[in-house]
């Protein structure tokens, strides 16, 4: 249309939601945290936002739109599943639900007793944790530039 | 103490004061007063496991929170549970204003220093309650 402005599709970044538990009772709770953050802060800089599970239950709607707009990763210390449970219920299913337990005894590691300090493992298992959460990052991503 | 003291730090993930909270109660429960007290997930709460709802009715419970949103108090209310002290991270904050955390959840030594402020406020909570049973 001559005059129109053209919205470029740009102006609104394509950005995925991660949903961390709060897992204080665990370690796992704890490396879930870290692991989250690692791909906040390092891994997928820019293309990632920390959704506060606390914060989105307590009726933020900011946290509760975006989660449903964008797609989310849940991330659970245990087989619980509260983050995935109650994302699911406030804002559609999640598009990955990753139990961090469940990634590392596939993976044959076993956590320390401790949430509060993190061992030498635990760290390992972070690490770990945050390469397949970036991994799923990038398949969203990838899909969302396919589309 | 009879009652179970339940103490839920919100463990928030955006700013520091969410983890200070959460060091806070670790250190409480760990150094403080151990066998005094006990944590839950806040994350069981939000999907009534009733393992937790039980032992909050039957207990005494402390919240802290990391900011004004105070998410640990209203996810602990949204059970029909009513906390009996509600503490936000900030108050301790607002004293010693030197004390700058390094980052969200690598706190550094100011932040470390912080939650234990926070933990020695939390066990004046502890003791308080503990006349009032």
């Amino acid at each position: 249309m001559p005059g129109a402005t053209e919205i470029s599709r740009d102006l609104k970044p394509f950005k995925i939601g991660i949903v961390p538990c709060n897992g204080e009772e665990i370690c796992a709770g704890s490396v879930t945290r870290f692991a989250c953050r690692k791909v906040l802060d390092e891994l997928r800089k820019g293309k990632t936002v920390t959704i506060c599970l606390p914060l989105f239950i307590a009726g933020d709607k900011g946290e509760q739109q975006f989660a449903s707009r964008f797609p989310t990763i849940t991330v659970d210390g245990c087989d619980k599943r509260c983050s995935a449970i109650s994302t699911e219920r406030l804002s559609g299913k999640p598009s990955y639900s990753i139990v961090v337990t469940d990634l590392l005894k596939d993976k044959g590691l076993t956590l320390s007793e401790s949430p509060r300090v993190l061992s030498e493992t635990d760290k390992q298992a972070v690490d770990i944790i945050a390469e397949e959460i970036a991994k799923k990052v990038d398949e969203l991503l990838g899909e969302a530039g396919d589309a | 103490m009879d009652k179970e003291l339940i103490v839920i730090p919100c463990s928030g993930i955006g700013k520091p004061y969410g983890e200070i909270s959460r060091q806070a109660v670790y250190e409480l429960l760990e150094d403080i007063r151990p066998e005094q007290v006990e944590t839950v997930c806040l994350g069981r709460l939000m999907i009534r496991d009733p393992e937790v709802l039980e032992k909050l009715q039957n207990g005494f419970v402390i919240t802290v929170d990391g900011c004004a949103k105070d998410c640990a108090l209203k996810n602990v209310e949204a059970t029909g549970k009513k906390v009996d002290k509600a503490v936000r991270t900030l108050e301790v904050f607002k004293e010693h204003r030197d004390l700058k955390p390094e980052g969200v959840l690598n706190l550094g030594e100011a932040g470390y220093t912080l939650a234990h402020y926070l933990a020695e406020k939390l066990s004046g909570e502890v003791e308080c309650l503990a006349k009032e049973e």
